[in-house]
């Protein structure tokens, strides 16, 4: 039990050092250190397919994508202009209240019965798959579409445009 | 694993409902305040890293693995969101010069 | 013969289609031709429809359809041919054609010949349509439309800009009239519940003198037979309106349209026999206009205004007539005064056709002996006019002053004094026309000829009517019969049920013809000695005159009244209106709206910074707001 509050204190740490770090890079490597934590959380509830997933595509693909960018762009060092701290408290504060009102919000729902795990086998890759390639096959399928599409279009967006001929 | 899994028992919902909306609205800070677009970007992830786990938290709650693909499904999007959005982003800058998005203010007449 | 009557009316509108379309690929004979041959097939045709009614005694009702229906308020389009109206299409289709024919010569040379035929046979289509209606809205129809012929003929040479004004003024005095007119029909709808004539009429005749509705509805069409009919205050149309062709002032402002009020008064007659209050205003307002047109009178020096202010003087006797309760005496004298006030315009238009279109009598005189015909035409009509015996004037004139002293001796005073005014002008007008010494240019005299013989016809026509038109109606006390008197009967009968007779003894009844007779040969003897024995002559525009002259000369200034009490403040507040109101309130409105839209624009557009941020921390606000409320809100109800 108190496994989750320790890692859900590591989330919320590190993901305050996400948007707080100066370098991009560095904002990149707390965001892999959350994402992980991330991980354990989806172990602690047994999703275990998720976790993997979790694993392998955030922290292996998508995060090492941001930091190909990164490099491309080569923007490493602090040229980040920063922004007005009235601006800042008002973000802060935006989002503190967004916080406060979902919270609020429970208070009013108040239901608070604990996580518990009916089913062992609901996480794992064998019962997900069934799932998956039973009610969800169509999706699927059109989530396979999807990325194809977004390789094509990352591809066109980031190709350099040719010069126009001379007509 | 077995065992682990049975420690968490006791843990009840709305903790992780609050811990997603915690990390949600970190997310959002992180969006005002910064003006790097790759860093709104990353918040733009962790806001979405927060609803995951909380479907996954309702999906084990009620024992309905529908919530699980859901959070694949999900992924899948992210991927294909990453790509094209830093996609844009390097376009943006090889146009601009920077990625500071307060640099993009023609959105106004 | 009941299958034919359709083709009294529709005979002209076939002339007006024909002449209106060929007016310019027929010649002038064929268009004169047309038009003037429908017009007395018309005639012979309502000569056949007036012997079957006078011989049966039944009024003939002719339904043809019905024109449309409102919830249970029916409006047949149909005929009726009572007494009355048949009396109506005689004089207006026969004198109709008299006129009709005149034009040929006196139009000859009119470049809108064809235009002018076509209007002619239009106008005659509409006032049949007015007496021929069986019901106020077909008659309505038709007062409408001879207003518009009116309108049409009086600016028929519109490019003089005088004429154009006259013309609209005459129309939108009449405007003024139909209004009144139309919103008796209303009253009359609301009140009987139906506008046939043969529903409304047994309808009122229960109802009991002095009802209120009944005051109302006789005020409100008395407006409109004012309007129409030229009485105070709205007679100033009628002068002016006679910047049309001669021809138009003989037919449409003499003979027929302006009787369509006194017709339609009579047509009504039972309203009015039951409301008192209505007859004696109608009384005053006859007599008024009588003796202030003839005071006008006195003093033009342009033959037809002269006649156009006799013409006026004479509606308004009809009008006293109808005040007085002798609908048969003002319907008599509409049948004489359409003989020889068509006549004399006619014979006018003659001496203003000899005179190459010279009207002010101050340039003519001497015509006696060069233009004979005209002069002996034009003379019987003026005797006619003056009321002396035996001509038509005479009787028709004097059952109205009979009736007249029968109801107050002051308006036969005053009738009398108007019918010596009539004698004098009237006798001016011939003296300073025909007697003397020629007063034109030398051109002119040279060019003085009599006019061609389809002028003269109608002239010679309409002047042995003008003899003989009175003996139909020869009162009993000279030992005739009064045969209209008894063939209006049915008309009337009602009404003069009511009214009873009038009982003067035989010598006073002399008495009072005497009078008149002797006053008018006075006046007759006067103007004689004045114009045609010492030869003077109406001074010049440049002149001064004295000054009860100057004022009967200048029309007692009623239009600069009527300027002044109407027209100006018309213009001040149509300033105001578009000075203040226009300008700066709907204007200032308008604009400022704009203005006020454009000045918010320039201060919101700077909310759009372009700033991404700024846009996603409103969005994020925005957020949280529906979030705020889909959960408190909610939860409350």
């Amino acid at each position: 039990m108190s496994t989750f509050y320790f890692i859900a204190f590591l989330s919320i740490f590190f993901s305050i050092l996400v948007i707080s770090a100066k370098n991009p890079v560095h904002s990149i490597l707390y965001l892999i250190l959350t994402f992980f934590t991330f991980t354990i959380h989806y172990i602690l509830l047994n999703a275990q397919f998720l976790a993997i997933v979790n694993f392998i595509v955030y922290m292996g693909a998508i995060l090492v994508l941001f930091l190909y960018t990164l490099m491309l762009i080569n923007l490493n060092k602090e040229s980040e202009p920063v922004k007005p701290f009235m601006v800042k408290i008002a973000g802060v504060f935006g989002g503190g209240i967004l916080a406060v009102a979902v919270a609020s919000s429970l208070k009013l729902i108040g239901a608070s019965n604990p996580v518990l795990l009916q089913n062992p086998d609901l996480g794992l890759v064998k019962n997900l798959g069934k799932v998956l390639f039973n009610e969800f096959l169509l999706p699927f399928e059109i989530s396979s579409v999807l990325l194809l599409s977004a390789m094509v279009g990352a591809v066109l967006l980031a190709t350099k445009e040719k010069e126009p001929k001379a007509a | 694993m077995e065992s682990l899994t049975n420690t968490m028992h006791a843990v009840p919902l709305n903790h992780y409902i609050l811990l997603s909306t915690i990390i949600f609205a970190i997310g959002v800070m992180g969006v005002l305040i910064r003006r790097n677009a790759i860093v709104i970007f990353m918040s733009v992830e962790l806001m979405l890293n927060s609803v995951n786990l909380l479907l996954t938290a309702f999906s084990v709650y009620r024992g309905d693995a529908t919530g699980q693909v859901f959070v694949f499904f999900i992924m899948a999007l992210a991927a294909a969101e990453v790509a094209v959005g830093l996609a844009i982003i390097v376009m943006i800058y090889r146009n601009t010069n920077s990625i500071d998005i307060n640099v993009l203010n023609r959105l106004k007449w | 013969m009941d299958k034919y009557i359709w083709l009294i009316p529709i005979l002209p509108l076939a002339g007006f289609v024909i002449n209106g379309l060929g007016r310019n690929s027929l010649s002038k004979s064929v268009i004169g031709f047309i038009g003037s041959l429908l017009v007395l097939v018309s005639f012979g045709l309502s000569l056949a429809v007036f012997f079957q009614v006078k011989s049966t005694g039944v009024a003939i009702n002719v339904n043809y359809f019905t024109w449309f229906a409102v919830g249970a308020l029916k409006f047949p389009f149909a005929f009726l041919i009572d007494q009355l109206s048949s009396i109506m299409l005689l004089i207006i289709t026969g004198v109709g054609f008299l006129i009709h024919l005149y034009s040929i010569g006196y139009m000859h040379d009119d470049e809108g010949f064809g235009k002018f035929f076509a209007y002619l046979n239009l106008f005659v289509f509409f006032m049949l349509l007015l007496v021929l209606g069986s019901n106020y809205l077909i008659m309505f129809i038709g007062w409408e439309g001879v207003g518009l012929c009116s309108y049409l003929l009086i600016g028929f040479w519109f490019t003089n800009p005088d004429y154009a004004d006259a013309a609209k003024k005459a129309f939108v005095m009449n405007r003024i009239g139909d209004l009144g007119f139309l919103l008796g029909i209303f009253t009359i709808i609301y009140v009987f519940g139906s506008i046939q004539f043969a529903e409304v009429f047994p309808k009122a005749a229960t109802m009991k003198s002095g009802a209120g509705p009944l005051f109302i509805i006789t005020i409100l069409l008395f407006i409109g037979a004012c309007g129409k009919s030229a009485q105070l205050p709205l007679f100033t149309w009628l002068p002016d309106a006679m910047a049309g062709p001669t021809p138009v002032s003989a037919l449409i402002h003499a003979a027929t349209m302006v009787t369509a009020g006194i017709y339609m008064i009579a047509r009504s007659n039972i309203f009015y026999t039951l409301s008192p209050d209505t007859m004696e205003i109608i009384a005053y307002v006859g007599l008024a206009t009588a003796l202030i047109a003839a005071l006008i009178a006195l003093t033009q020096t342009d033959i037809k205004k002269v006649l156009a202010y006799s013409t006026v003087s004479q509606l308004g006797y009809m009008f006293l007539g109808l005040g007085v309760g002798a609908y048969t005496g003002a319907f008599f004298h509409v049948l004489t005064h359409a003989f020889f006030k068509a006549l004399l315009f006619l014979g006018a238009g003659s001496v203003i056709h000899a005179m190459s279109g010279e009207q002010d009598m101050r340039k003519m005189g001497g015509l006696k002996g060069k233009i004979k015909t005209t002069f002996t035409t034009m003379m019987i009509g003026t005797v006619a006019i003056a009321g002396i015996p035996p001509l038509a004037g005479f009787f028709s004139k004097d059952e109205i002053l009979a009736h007249a002293y029968a109801h107050s001796p002051i308006f036969w005073a005053v009738g009398v004094l108007t019918a010596m005014l009539t004698s004098f002008y009237m006798f001016r007008m011939m003296y300073l026309t025909f007697y003397g010494k020629f007063r034109g240019t030398h051109e002119q005299e040279h060019h003085l000829h009599e006019s061609p013989p389809t002028m003269t016809i109608p002239l010679i026509v309409l002047a042995i009517l003008s003899i003989v038109g009175g003996f139909i109606g020869v009162p009993e006390v000279l030992h005739g019969h009064h045969e209209l008197a008894h063939f209006l009967e049915p008309v009337f009968h009602k009404s003069n049920e009511i009214l009873g007779e009038h009982h003067l003894s035989e010598s006073l009844e002399y008495a009072l013809m005497g009078t008149s007779v002797v006053l008018a040969l006075a006046a007759m003897a006067y103007a004689y000695v004045k114009y045609a024995k010492n030869g003077s002559v109406p001074v010049a525009d440049t002149e001064e005159r004295p000054a009860l002259t100057s004022i009967s000369y200048h029309k007692f200034y009623l239009d600069e009244l009527y300027d002044l009490i109407v027209r100006k403040p018309l213009d001040w507040l149509s300033d105001f209106f578009y000075n203040i109101i226009e300008r700066l309130g709907i204007d200032g409105l308008v604009n400022g709206i704009g203005r006020g839209t454009i000045e918010t624009s320039k201060g919101l557009r700077l909310l759009q910074t372009g700033n991404v941020g700024f846009y996603i921390f409103i969005m994020v606000l925005g957020i949280i707001a529906v979030l705020l409320y889909s959960v408190f809100g909610l939860t409350k109800i």
